[in-house]
């Protein structure tokens, strides 16, 4: 296989945000994913909320491990620094990446392989640790790379294409993200743009470790009947509990749910989320209730869907270790490197 | 002890070992009793009476309950190594009682408890008893204190032996227990009381300690200690461990001296992170994600932890990123001997990734090393884009040793490497991330976030061009692979060069050795030429070998390899690099978890030299 470079052309009538930036500046590279998989979607649909949200494309970094889900980072944000890293240690590359330097911000791509079966462990430790990121698991109950083995996310007696009935529990990255402290918490589907667009704004304008678990299909390996992740199978148990608009400090808020249907929340960064209620009883301020709804629901065979959880003033690792404001790695000699006579004075208590 | 009803304190043998400021001590004891401090504290007040001294740590896997030992060897000449033997055996541990005794050489002493008779059977030997449990039980109420202040009365007992003055141990008292007047007071009685009981009824020993003027301005401290503030000398601000002897009191320092040195004066804020992982896997991968992002950033870490570090170990090496590694080696493998030495992780460390992959080694011999290199170690890492090694093993990280002060030059820089700067990109510098531009086989990098437009790329494992754009064309990846081996033969002449000590007289016998061994190497050495035996010497200290390295070699018809390894690692690693005759390379190695001792070294190249034959097989480890 051969890069591909997106031919440089644009079209002189394309709307651009205030940075003077269009959507197309937002792209990456052309996909070589199959045609009609549900990453490119997702793909898309981060491009679309960066643009809106006018993030300057380079203070973006992109990382992620290994499978399909992994290659994506190629295929948008093109002028921001990316990070294949190693399968299932994106978390682990990215806390780093995040210790160095606190003021970018952090975009990890993930798959369900990647995170819920070699990399579970790193997950949940990045999560639990507060890493200020959008962590995305795009999930599509396969591996696809390698060609239609089960993951584990794959439901239990779920079928694959050959016709296998999967006999493990399927894990669920919601609510192992709730039970990890997510100060963020959503899921999605890569076929619904409207819901995906404002939640993917949302989790890059929170503080702290945000996560959403974004079904989408394979649509080599996992799109067949008896699959609980195929489009069809999707769109038949998607249960979503709220419709987000995202609406940032210097927009002007014309959304307007009446009194009892919406629940507006006001980020760290002075975005506000404007939750209009699908379902009545659903609370996303409450992590216990969340949990307890959700498994509820999967119960029932539904996939419940939208914003589940938020902590709108949680602080993140550099909080927690009480780094200084400057980013570490613009930390010059003098203050880095004590000098001669502190050494003077270490070696004289060791004598 | 014969099964007398009145045992003697002192039953004496015909001959005495006779010695001033030259013989060994050492202690036996069982962990968790609270013997460390009592040892340092008597291997410390030798080396404020202007002695020098080399003590070492000898313990197992265990908190509490397992026998331990503490071997603490006088040399006013100087000698740091292990010597062999032992000349005085305080032995405080009835389990290893046996092997204790076994253990003294003829003429040697025997300093133990003798509130209940102990039998043994060796009549060369002087055996001192101090009824050490009784006095406690009488002096003290509380089990503990009498546990703990056992340890302070042998120390006053063998001051009182020794010649050890007790104002030298108050000093010492004070310091390490200061403002707290009552613990200084309490230890202060406890010394005296041993003293006190030796000078009443034993009188002093043929060994002893007289005031001398050896130690110089030297400083005492563990290699990893120095380690760690090497890298904060070095500017590392990203550390991310996971917990494992013998590394971690590496971090532990790194984290103590950040809290010291590293906070912002204005607001108390933290210019490091330090994050404790979840593994191993997970602290390299913090450590190639600050590196990626521009930090300076390191792990600590053992034998096991670099075996799951090592598909992170070969991302950098491929993807370009610069990460720092301590590798304080211990016994393997597997869980090994998790608290014995061992330099047994070179070949690893030297080749660890799959596909092609090597990696730079700093090689320290002493603590000073630990924290010049320590500190070196990121310029290294920075210049040369790959994760940098440096070495250590439980004997320097874990103990302890008599080293040259710390030197920082103020006028030094940190070398971060080849970067381009916003200024750069806009400038219109061109930047391809792997491109080949200065015949260094070292490309230029831009951190994330640099410039709108320009300087970013995808950082990825798999091949790709000069551009950082993905290829699996065979002929561009034989390109980068072949400047990856460039850009080692660059660090060959970065990393530490070697050190020569040539004999007295011509020879054509030479012997390489590097770490820890050296003080045991160097007092073999003359043990040796005291022999009528000349040897060249050369100490190692960095991979990729100089050439200097090679040049020794071919000037040698014969070069012994000392090693602490069962395979002779170091001595693959010089063939496989440099294409040596193996009969001409002679493996001495000694890999039974212990340090190795200068008697060793010495009897195993005279063995060979007398035997006029070179050997290519390995020796017994045993002494």
């Amino acid at each position: 296989m051969t890069y591909i470079l997106k031919p440089q052309l644009h079209h002189p009538k394309l709307p651009t945000n205030s940075l003077g930036f269009t959507r197309r500046d937002y792209e990456g590279s052309v996909s070589t994913l199959c045609a009609g998989c549900g990453h490119d979607s997702i793909s898309a649909a981060i491009i679309q909320a960066c643009f809106e949200l006018e993030l300057p494309p380079h203070r973006v970094a992109k990382l992620s491990g290994i499978g399909c889900s992994s290659k994506t980072p190629d295929y948008f944000l093109g002028n921001s620094h990316g990070f294949n890293t190693v399968h299932g240690r994106m978390p682990s590359v990215l806390t780093g990446a995040n210790l160095a330097n606190r003021d970018l911000i952090y975009l990890g791509v993930s798959g369900d392989g990647d995170s819920a079966s070699i990399g579970l462990g790193q997950f949940a430790h990045a999560i639990r640790r507060g890493v200020n990121m959008l962590y995305i698991v795009e999930n599509n109950g396969v591996y696809g790379l390698t060609k239609g083995q089960f993951s584990a996310t794959s439901d239990r007696g779920s079928k694959s294409k050959k016709g296998v009935i999967n006999h493990d529990t399927g894990i669920d990255m919601v609510g192992l993200a709730l039970q990890m402290g997510a100060t963020f918490v959503a899921r999605s589907f890569s076929g619904d743009k409207d819901q995906l667009v404002p939640l993917i704004k949302a989790g890059l304008a929170h503080k702290g470790a945000a996560f959403i678990d974004c079904i989408s299909p394979c649509v080599q390996f996992n799109n067949h009947n008896g699959s609980t992740k195929s489009f069809d199978y999707v769109r038949e148990h998607n249960e979503a509990v709220n419709r987000l608009d995202v609406i940032m400090p210097r927009d002007p808020i014309q959304v307007d749910y009446k009194s009892g249907e919406s629940i507006r929340v006001q980020q760290h960064d002075g975005s506000i989320l404007s939750l209009h209620k699908i379902a009545e009883l659903y609370n996303p301020n409450n992590r216990a209730q969340a949990l307890g709804y959700l498994q509820a629901r999967q119960a029932r065979g539904q996939i419940v869907t939208g914003l589940l959880f938020v902590d709108p003033s949680a602080g993140d690792l550099h909080d927690a270790v009480g780094t200084v404001d400057a980013p570490l790695n613009a930390l010059n000699e003098a203050e880095l490197v004590p000098g001669a006579a502190a050494l003077d004075r270490i070696n004289a208590s060791l004598r | 002890m014969p099964d007398s009803a009145e045992p003697r304190a002192v039953q004496a043998a015909t001959a005495m070992k006779a010695s001033v400021n030259d013989f060994v001590v050492k202690f036996a004891n069982v962990n968790g009793s609270g013997s460390a401090s009592a040892n340092g504290l008597f291997a410390r007040s030798v080396m404020r009476m202007g002695v020098p001294v080399a003590a070492r740590n000898i313990f197992p896997s265990n908190i509490q309950g397992l026998p331990t030992w503490y071997e603490v060897r006088i040399t006013e000449a100087g000698y740091l190594g292990r010597r062999g033997g032992v000349d005085l055996m305080v032995a405080m541990n009835p389990q290893t009682w046996d092997r204790d005794l076994a253990e003294i050489e003829s003429g040697g002493f025997l300093v133990y408890d003798s509130t209940k008779p102990l039998g043994h059977s060796r009549d060369d030997i002087t055996a001192i008893g101090v009824p050490l449990t009784a006095m406690c039980n009488e002096a003290y109420e509380l089990p503990r204190e009498r546990q703990l202040f056992k340890n302070t009365i042998y120390v006053g007992a063998l001051a009182a032996l020794l010649g050890i003055e007790l104002a030298v141990i108050d000093a010492l008292l004070a310091d390490d227990f200061k403002g707290r007047d009552r613990l200084i007071k309490a230890n202060v009685e406890a010394l005296r009381m041993g003293h006190a009981y030796v000078l009443k009824h034993l009188g002093p020993l043929p060994l002893q300690v007289r005031r001398a003027d050896a130690v110089g301005d030297r400083i005492y401290v563990e290699g990893n200690q120095a380690a760690a503030l090497g890298a904060v000398y070095g500017g590392a601000t990203v550390c991310a461990w996971y917990p494992i002897t013998p590394s971690t009191s590496l971090v532990e320092a790194f984290t103590a001296y950040c809290q010291d040195l590293r906070l912002e004066p204005e607001t108390g804020k933290a210019r490091y992170a330090i994050i404790q992982a979840e593994d191993e896997i997970a602290s390299i991968g913090i450590v190639v994600g600050a590196g990626w992002n521009g930090c300076r950033a390191f792990t600590a870490t053992s034998g096991p932890g670099v075996s799951l570090m090592t598909e992170f170990i070969g991302l950098s090496y491929f993807a370009e990123i610069p990460a720092v590694i301590f590798d304080v080696q211990r016994g393997g493998p597997s869980t090994g001997m998790p608290t014995r030495t061992q330099q047994a992780d070179i070949l690893a460390c030297a080749y660890a990734g799959h596909g092609d992959t090597k990696h730079p080694l700093l090689l320290p011999a002493d603590p000073g090393e630990c924290f010049e290199m320590g500190a070196q170690a990121f310029d290294l890492a920075d210049r040369l884009q790959t994760t940098v090694f440096v070495m250590l093993d439980l004997d320097i990280g874990m103990n302890e040793w008599l080293t040259k002060p710390f030197v920082w030059d103020d006028a030094r820089r940190l070398d971060r490497g080849k970067v381009l700067t916003h200024d750069d990109l806009e400038a219109g510098r061109e930047f391809g991330r792997y491109l080949e531009v200065d015949g260094d086989g070292i490309p230029y990098r831009t951190y994330p976030g640099v410039h709108p437009t320009k300087g970013g790329y995808f950082t990825r494992g798999t091949s790709r061009n000069p551009y950082a754009r993905y290829s699996e064309e065979g002929a561009v990846y034989v390109d980068n692979m072949e400047r990856l081996l460039r850009k080692f033969d660059t660090a060959r002449a970065l990393v530490p060069a070697p050190v020569a000590r040539p004999a007295r007289r011509r020879t054509r016998d030479g012997v390489i050795y590097f770490g820890s061994t050296t003080p045991a190497m160097h007092e073999a050495l003359e043990m040796l030429e005291a022999q009528g035996r000349h040897l060249d010497a050369l100490r190692i200290r960095g991979f990729p070998f100089a050439d200097a390295v090679y040049d020794f070699i071919a000037q040698h018809d014969r070069v012994y390899v000392i090693e602490q390894n069962r395979d002779a690692q170091l001595r693959t690693l010089i063939m496989t690099e440099g294409g040596v005759d193996a009969s001409k390379l002679v493996a001495v190695l000694h890999y039974d978890g212990t340090p190795i001792t200068a008697r060793f070294i010495a009897g195993e190249i005279a063995q060979r030299l007398a035997l006029g034959q070179p050997s290519t097989g390995q020796s017994e480890a045993a002494e």
